[in-house]
């Protein structure tokens, strides 16, 4: 693979470079209490319209895109089993069907599932990923997620993986490099058709150029696949990729194989120090000259008065019997305050940000109603969307296929 | 008295990678842009039709080592198109291939729960099995499954299926806001499966969803095959679309219900069927040979015949006479991909017959491939088409007829507009629709309450 040189780079960004704003969409929103708010709707969390409406409302501040959060096993406050617990949002509809299920109506946003790599199937996410890309005209990609996590493992009954510590154990790292193989495999899928094989040549009789469709042939230490795909090269070319990566081998996952990763720094320090590892893992991947944006994830409590938004965070914590704790700093003030927050990272060298409303009916509105607004009267936002295609809104060309004679 | 008439069921099968599909024609439109799967859908919607169905491909087909590149090549993924197809539709079911082989109980179950409540109940799953090496290349798994244990695997794929979505018995969210309290019960989906294929047990992280269960359908045709749909199916998806072979499939399969303490009224039959509409029939006739020559041109009858010879045939002239040759009667290596090689048993037996039809008639390649290959079900005026169709439920030869036009995507326009009005005008088929989840439709019970039966049974 070639790098590809790109007049979009985004590894210097200045502060007055517009900031890229995703949000990320789970269940009733990331304080686990969030059900309990009157405008939670926890008893509409398995219907197209709760999606429907909260993607809408992403779209309606310009956002890039929203990430669907999705797992393999019932959701549990403990990271390696079940937590018994009756007091939370438990059970969720699969990522991708929910973001199949919300293109046709929308026009602009970006649709970003989470898909496990550890249990499923390359081939299979590929064409769904690609057939997304064609269901919404452009504006696909994926979030990969490794589960760790044994309970979910007893779910498949292939592997068995031990009891999770931390992520830098060995058995942990082999997951993020089967992730990494996993995507590489996606990511030729997409390839394995030119763009223009397709050719239905009456005078032939032949519907397709098979000398432009190719085998991918991946040989890995975790699984092999022929090819090519089933579904033509996607819109895009390549639907987006990303990832969350909080420690060393996920950096290394996003340095090899993502376009956009998202990353926890509790201050402008740990931002720096952060994208400097990211950008010498993309480096060691052979990927300097490649676009690669770098986001901040937030949890956020947003209203009219900081004390407003801590007020509201303090009830929650109270309902849920302790205070909210994240991987991500938990912001509670006002959008002004965040949108001060935002360009300090920014400055830092964080291109973008994906927001995690505490509250999704409360705080989504909050993002796209006052932070948008304070953000494009800075100058740091858009005020329209500027391309048909996520990779078009996040800057990123439409690739070259890897397969495609020069 | 007589027998009050039967309402006839319809559906509609989106036209893809086969040689059914007139790719050729000027009207012939995208077979991957949503747009395509967005207009069929409506049209069937608008029809009052029961359900939509797509098939599933895993890998590209090959012939005689390279991509079979004649017929449409590449479609997109089932439970996406049907997931987006939920969002332009309202009350069309939406049925879907998903094999058991290449897939996981707890994953399928997930998308089949999902895909159910994202339709508000549309949801319907095509079991199929596959063993083949072949398609094992671009998995995980690779070509492990001994044939011979691909109905043991099925059976077990689907019971485990059914018990993951039965987990959850729909009661158990209560979401009260104010005592907080979201679930009644914290071993909602718990579930245990130990069996020959699965060891699996945890708990299942998708509520119920409207229908209970997705529709099951089933597609084999062995003995096999029936049985397992007899035992549990909701629907056959059958290939016999004639008057004498629909009525024969239809008698065996409806009569191997009862040792399953099953009625026959809760297994459908529905076979796939083409058609060619005209304003007169003998217009259609000459239409359906029309079409019948776009769907095989002199490369595709050379490449249909080596199904049979298992040997590269394309020295052939398609114009000219059978290849005197026999087939080659070594393991089938020619064809890749294909279901339709398995349907030649006796390659022999098949040569020697063509090739004295053919000398008999005066056919060429092509010729004998146009006559013998699968012929349109139903040809000629949209009264002729309304009443032959009629006339073959009414006659016990299936319980209705997923459609399979010939043209992308605009293929079931005039059966809609045409045929559609008399059969609701015979007071045959619905002129709207009544219920709304597909098993409303389909006229099938609830599980929740075939259940309940099954509990007081037992």
């Amino acid at each position: 693979m070639s790098p590809t040189p790109s007049t979009h780079s985004t590894s210097s960004t200045s502060p007055s470079s517009p900031l890229h704003l995703a949000v990320a969409l789970d269940g009733t929103g990331w304080h686990p209490a969030s059900w309990r708010e009157p405008v939670a709707r926890p008893r509409d969390l398995f219907t197209a319209g709760y999606w429907a409406d909260l993607v809408a409302e992403a779209e309606r501040g310009l956002l890039d895109f929203v990430t669907i959060e999705d797992g393999l096993g019932l959701q549990s406050s403990r990271y390696g089993e079940p937590d018994g617990r009756t007091d939370q949002v438990r059970g969720r509809l699969d990522a991708v069907l929910i973001a199949s299920r919300v293109a046709p109506l929308t026009r602009h946003i970006g649709l970003v599932p989470t898909v496990v790599t550890t249990h499923t199937e390359p081939f299979h996410l590929s064409k769904a990923i690609a057939t997304l890309d064609y269901v919404s005209t452009g504006r696909a990609g994926l979030r990969v997620q490794v589960t760790a996590r044994p309970f979910e493992a007893d779910h498949f009954g292939r592997r068995v993986i031990p009891p999770f510590e931390d992520y830098d154990r060995p058995a942990v790292t082999e997951l993020f490099e089967e992730a990494a193989d996993y995507v590489e495999v996606v990511r030729r899928l997409w390839d394995s058709w030119e763009d223009d094989a397709e050719i239905r040549d009456v005078a032939t009789g032949r519907f397709v150029d098979r000398a432009k469709l190719h085998y991918i042939d991946f040989e890995g230490a975790y699984f092999s696949v022929k090819g090519p795909s089933i579904t033509p090269r996607p819109p895009q070319g390549q639907p987006l990729v990303t990832a969350l990566a909080h420690q060393s081998a996920p950096y290394r996952l996003v340095g090899r194989q993502a376009d956009v990763g998202y990353v926890t720094p509790h201050d402008t320090g740990q931002a720096r120090a952060i994208v400097a590892e990211i950008r010498a893992e993309q480096e060691r991947a052979g990927r300097a000259g490649q676009p690669l944006h770098v986001f901040g994830d937030l949890v956020v409590f947003l209203d009219d008065e900081r004390s407003a938004a801590e007020d509201r965070r303090d009830r929650l914590d109270a309902l849920a019997g302790e205070p909210y704790t994240s991987d991500a700093l938990v912001f509670a003030g006002t959008a002004s305050q965040l949108a001060d927050l935002l360009q300090e990272f920014a400055e830092a060298g964080l291109s973008g940000f994906r927001l995690r409303p505490a509250v999704a009916g409360h705080d989504l509105p909050a993002v796209t109603r006052a932070l948008v607004p304070e953000l494009q009267r800075r100058g740091a936002f858009r005020t329209a969307y500027r391309a048909d295609t996520l990779r078009g809104n996040l800057g990123l060309d439409r690739p070259a296929n890897r397969y495609a004679a020069a | 008295m007589s027998k009050p008439l039967k309402q006839i069921h319809l559906a509609a099968h989106f036209p893809g990678v086969n040689n059914t599909t007139v790719w050729s024609d000027p009207e012939a439109g995208s077979h991957i842009e949503f747009s395509s799967f967005a207009h069929f859908a409506r049209t069937a919607e608008r029809a009052k039709f029961d359900f939509l169905f797509l098939a599933e491909g895993l890998r590209l087909r090959e012939q005689g080592g390279e991509i079979y590149d004649l017929d449409v090549v590449g479609r997109p993924d089932t439970f996406t198109v049907l997931a987006a197809l939920a969002a332009v539709t309202e009350r069309l079911g939406l049925t879907g291939t998903i094999n058991s082989t290449f897939n996981e109980p707890y994953e399928v179950a997930r998308q089949f729960a999902s895909l159910d409540h994202l339709s508000d109940g549309r949801a319907a799953w095509n079991v199929v099995t596959s063993w083949d090496a072949f398609t094992g290349e671009n998995f995980r798994r690779g070509g492990f499954l001994p044939q011979e244990h691909r109905y043991s695997r099925a059976k077990e794929f689907l019971a485990t299926v059914t018990e993951l979505v039965d987990s959850w018995h729909g009661d158990e969210i209560l979401a009260d806001q104010a005592t907080g309290a979201f679930l009644r019960d914290a071993k909602a989906g718990s579930f245990v499966h130990t069996g020959q294929h699965f060891d699996i047990h945890g708990q299942f992280n998708v509520p119920r969803s409207p229908q209970g269960r997705p529709v099951i359908f089933q597609a084999g045709d062995s003995d096999e095959g029936r049985e397992f749909a007899a035992a549990g199916a909701d629907a056959i998806f059958s290939r016999y679309a004639t008057l004498d072979g629909g009525r024969e499939f239809y008698a065996d399969v409806k009569n191997r219900l009862a040792k399953y303490g099953r009625r026959k009224d809760q297994l459908l039959i529905l076979p796939a069927a083409s058609f060619v509409l005209a304003d007169t029939d003998a217009e259609a006739e000459d239409l359906a040979k029309q079409v019948r020559r776009q769907q095989v041109s002199g490369a595709t009858a050379l490449k249909h015949l080596e199904f049979v010879w298992n040997r590269d045939l394309s020295g052939y002239d398609p114009e000219g006479p059978l290849p005197d040759i026999d087939p080659d009667l070594g393991e089938s290596h020619i064809a890749r991909g294909r279901a339709q090689v398995r349907m030649y048993r006796d390659p022999l037996a098949t040569a020697r017959e063509w090739r004295e039809l053919a000398a008999a008639r005066g056919w060429s390649i092509r010729d004998l491939v146009i006559e013998t290959g699968n012929r349109q079900n139903f040809v000629g005026s949209p009264e002729t088409v309304a009443r032959t169709i009629n006339e073959y439920v009414q006659a016990d030869a299936s319980d209705g007829f997923i459609l399979v036009p010939h043209i992308t995507p605009t293929g079931l326009d005039a059966f809609a507009d045409q045929v559609v009005p008399l059969l609701q005008e015979q007071g045959v088929f619905r002129a709207d629709y009544e219920g709304t989840t597909l098993r409303d439709h389909l006229g099938l019970a609830h599980p929740d309450s075939a259940g309940q039966d099954q509990r007081a049974a037992s």
